[in-house]
């Protein structure tokens, strides 16, 4: 049975339900109060933990890494709900998670991380993250993540993996209305960027919980500092536009809904 | 100083209730969190409330009490838990959580606890295997079915009610065999009882109705003892409905080993090891305490959904969004965010009154173990001879205390006098205060909503969490109870001897923190003090002692007016901690500066009125009997002395009425509605 050395990267991001209020510092950009609100793993890497946990789970042997880069006290807030989903074993990096860091910067404090971490066999690799992040960021990190550790089979857009019996990856990768890309690998190294999966959240479980605390706790405190301060300048930084149109309607057909939302689409 | 810029975070809650170094209990609060805010709230929202029958949706809640860990919490490791040691803060911050969004699910999920607190404070060794270990979830791959309890002590007397002092249980030997294990008859009728939808354990209280057994005692009754297990029928009740309340009737066959804390056998006669009386003051001692945190988590979840109401007051119509009527709605109005500092303030001092409460618990707890081993090893019996050997150590408190001794480092027995002291205020008194002022208050809270607070999607569901926080006030011994248990503990000199010590405390906070309303405690305490001195050593016109224990007209009042204090007190402290440990925090430097400031108004603000109240009630005692000119004039002095030192509540009021107009409050609630 094949065994994986599973690599999550996951930052932290601030909680989507919040007001997210660009702030006005032409130097820096920024959201209002960014370090003040409550934040949660990145929905899509949250995917990517999710999926690993499933196929760690079934696979005995195999083991989880999670690398988070982010603000230090964040990252421990977050890890008091996301430590009961799943074994695995938290590398913390310390620095910004915001958006606006250049990604090619992010992805070489990563990759040399993950280079750091000895008991990790690069034949067995799985490395998964999100496709997107809800960061604001360009969502080419991971990519460049997999092209420093020398790995050539990438998937962006990742909804479904399973394992065949010979040991080799089917993976489906998420294209236009509902379609999916299906491609056989064989075997990793492979970079695996989740759209949302397709497994549902596992239920909080204390006991893990407290099991991965005990060696959370010590690597939050030793966190390495990155710095990712580079010249990237930004002239200008504004909200993508968009307006919400909320309609309360009780009892509607669900045709109807659809044709009012295509008709919509239509009419944009 | 700049006003407040978001919501208070988890880390600041941490850190000003004392957990912020507990990273169990940060994990336990996310763990509730997600069924309060998910399966709870979208119970709720579906409107579960609406029926007295145990429905397949309230069910499937017990479920995800199961999956998340929060049926385990009660347990030690070794049975199956996962929290070490006392768990009286961990349960409050359940009951705060699952509270935040509906009592009735707190109530559903503590009250298996409560069916086992007695066997986990007085129960044998065995008994302790057997409930405790079988009361966690079965792990995937384990065959037996999950005991879930009830706790069967409320009896109809004639309506509704508890008696320590009697009991309409009875228990009867029915089979003595000569050479084995006598046979009970259990003959009991519960009202009110919950969890016995699905209870498949009952802890009952039972009196002797043969002369063969001395006493009363607590029997653990299960489902398939011969004899009637009838559940009863469902409790009318207009509240909680999220938990499964029935009125069930037990007939029933036991062996005596069923009796909670075992028994003996003397000249043919059975005596149980703990009265029924001893067990419930042991249970409801920490019980209670978990209850006022549900007030508490109310009125600190009805600030989001008012401030977002409030806002949104006059959007919809002609307004464009940027005119200060479309952004502030009415919040451009003092009243409206006066009063709801006012309701925040009332959370804030209720949560640190309650979390306390639960705080000194798991202090008392393992100084209890030590006390009774040490009485056991010496050959000290409960009871009598217990209280005087602790009386002789009583005098060395209360020189420690008036000294500023910290006693941390002294003997078992000084340290058990005095938290057992302290603990013996506080339960009684956050029950009564955090339960009753918060039902006030929360009337409030839902008037803030308009015509939308008493419709069923009010969000925050402030129109049913009132409603429930009457049955608060009134469950696991209602507001007379607490008032009356106050009248014995508040006069210990331990305890007086703790208020005067804090009245120096105050006084060193107010130096250091300005404006926070710490010497306005401070002199309310000296005011109550003084009318308690007044009391105890005058008469009425009849030659009638004005303190006594019949005469609840004077010893009420003034132990409400101590509630008042004490949630004033534990505000200040909390934040006066907050102050001093929150710099040290890195995840706090960035919202401590702000956050602080706002809440020393909302402190004072609090303050100002809990003196008020305390002292329109120690007025009514003081002027309210005949008493010789100096000691009048005494109390005026005092009185007026107090009131002076409120200057600033106005600017509190308008500094913080400021802050909530800008604070950034998420985009929609978290939960459904």
């Amino acid at each position: 049975m094949s065994v994986f050395h599973i690599v999550v990267c996951a930052g932290v991001v601030p909680d989507p339900l919040q007001s997210l209020v660009p702030a006005d510092d032409p130097a820096k950009p920024a959201l209002k109060n960014e370090l003040m609100l409550p934040h949660v793993l990145d929905p899509w890497a949250e995917h990517a933990l999710y999926e690993a946990a499933h196929l760690a789970k079934t696979r005995d042997g195999s083991k989880i890494w999670v690398i988070s880069l982010g603000p230090k006290a964040k990252v421990q807030q977050v890890m008091m709900k996301t430590a009961q989903k799943a074994p695995f074993q938290l590398i913390a990096v310390d620095g910004t998670s915001s958006g606006f860091s250049d990604s090619f910067a992010a992805a070489e404090v990563l990759a040399q991380t993950i280079n750091s971490i000895e008991e990790i066999n690069k034949e067995q690799l799985l490395l998964f993250g999100g496709w997107e992040s809800a960061s604001r960021a360009s969502g080419t990190t991971l990519q460049l993540v997999g092209e420093m550790l020398d790995i050539a089979d990438q998937f962006q857009g990742v909804d479904e993996l399973s394992v065949l019996p010979d040991g080799k990856l089917r993976i489906l990768e998420r294209l236009e209305g509902g379609e999916h890309q299906i491609s056989v690998c064989t075997g990793p190294p492979a970079v695996l960027g989740w759209a949302t999966g397709n497994l549902p959240e596992p239920p909080n479980n204390p006991q893990i919980g407290m099991v991965n605390m005990r060696q959370m706790m010590p690597a939050l405190q030793k966190a390495q500092v990155a710095d990712l301060s580079q010249p990237t300048v930004y002239h200008s930084v504004e909200l993508p536009k968009q307006k919400r149109e909320t309609q309360v309607v009780r009892d509607k057909p669900v045709q109807e809904i659809a044709r009012e939302i295509v008709e919509w689409m239509r009419l944009r | 100083m700049d006003s407040l810029k978001t919501l208070p975070s988890d880390d600041l809650r941490a850190v000003l209730w004392r957990f912020a170094d507990r990273y169990d209990l940060q994990m336990l609060i996310q763990s509730v969190r997600a069924v309060a805010r998910g399966p709870v709230a979208r119970a709720v929202a579906n409107g579960a409330r609406n029926s007295h029958e145990w429905t397949k949706e309230k069910a499937d809640l017990l479920d995800a009490f199961d999956e998340s860990g929060i049926t385990a919490l009660f347990m030690e490791p070794a049975r199956g838990g996962y929290i070490e040691g006392p768990k009286n803060l961990a349960l409050a911050l359940t009951a705060f959580e699952l509270s935040w969004v509906d009592a009735g699910a707190a109530t559903c999920s503590l009250a298996g606890n409560l069916a086992l607190e007695p066997i986990h404070e007085r129960g044998t060794d065995a008994q302790k295997d057997r409930y405790m270990i079988g009361a966690v979830p079965p792990q995937p791959g384990e065959e037996r079915t999950i005991l879930r309890g009830a706790f069967g002590l409320t009896e109809p007397l004639p309506y509704v009610g508890v008696e320590t002092g009697m009991l309409g249980g009875k228990v009867r030997v029915a089979e003595w065999p000569e050479k084995g294990e006598p046979l009970l008859q259990i003959d009991k009728r519960g009202r009110f009882i919950t969890n016995m939808d699905f209870a498949n354990f009952v802890c009952v209280a039972v009196d002797s109705d043969d002369e063969r057994i001395k006493g009363s005692c607590m029997v653990i009754l299960e489902e398939g003892d011969p004899g009637t297990f009838d559940r009863g029928a469902p409790t009318l009740k207009l509240v909680h409905q999220l938990s499964s309340t029935r009125d069930p009737v037990f007939n029933m066959r036991v062996p005596a080993n069923r009796i909670i804390g075992g028994y003996r056998i003397k000249d043919g006669v059975l005596i149980p090891n703990f009265s029924h009386s001893e067990i419930i003051e042991a249970v409801f001692k920490r019980t209670r305490v978990t209850v006022a945190l549900m007030s508490a988590a109310k009125l600190l979840s009805a600030v989001e959904p008012i401030i977002r109401y409030q806002r949104g007051r006059f959007r919809g119509g002609n307004l464009e969004p940027g005119s200060p009527r479309y952004e502030l709605g009415i919040q451009q109005k003092d009243d409206a965010v006066h009063r709801l500092a006012s309701i925040w303030a009332m959370g804030e001092a209720s949560a640190s009154l309650g979390f306390a409460a639960a705080r000194i618990f798991d202090d008392l707890d393992p100084l209890e173990k030590e006390k009774d081993r040490l009485f056991r090893d010496l050959g000290v019996e409960r009871g009598r001879q217990e209280m005087k050997e602790l009386m002789k150590h009583q005098d060395k408190v209360v020189t420690a205390i008036d000294a500023d001794q910290d006693l941390s480092d002294a003997d078992v027995l000084l340290r058990y006098i005095q938290i057992d002291a302290l603990a013996n205020v506080l339960c009684p008194a956050s029950k009564l205060w955090c339960t009753g002022q918060g039902a006030t208050v929360m009337r409030e809270a839902v008037s803030l909503m308009g015509g939308y607070g008493i419709t069923e999607d009010c969000p925050g569901f402030l129109g049913q969490k009132w409603m429930d926080a009457q049955l608060e006030a009134t469950y696991e011994g209602p507001e007379a109870v607490q008032r009356r248990q106050l009248t014995f503990t508040m006069t210990q000199p331990v305890f007086l001897a703790t208020v005067r010590s804090w009245m120096r405390q105050l006084t060193r906070i107010e130096k250091k923190i300005p404006g926070i309303g710490a010497e306005t405690t401070a002199k309310s305490f000296e005011l109550w003090l003084t009318t308690l001195e007044f009391l105890q050593t005058h008469k009425d016109e009849n030659g009638a002692k004005l303190y006594s224990s019949s005469r609840q007209g004077t010893t009420f009042q003034l132990a409400d007016a101590l509630s008042w204090l004490l949630a004033s007190f534990y505000q200040i402290q909390d934040l006066h901690h907050l102050m001093t440990a929150g710099n040290e925090s890195p995840a706090l430097a960035d919202e401590l500066p702000s956050a602080s400031a706002f809440l020393v108004d909302l402190c004072l603000i609090q303050a100002v009125k809990a003196s008020g109240e305390a002292a329109r009630l120690m007025a009514e005692l003081f002027y309210g009997y005949i008493w010789e000119a100096e000691a009048t004039q005494r109390f005026t002095d005092l009185r007026c002395g107090m009131e002076r030192l409120i200057k600033g509540v106005g600017e509190a009021k308008t500094r913080a009425g400021r802050s909530l107009a800008a604070v950034m409050i998420p985009e929609a609630l978290d939960y459904p509605q």
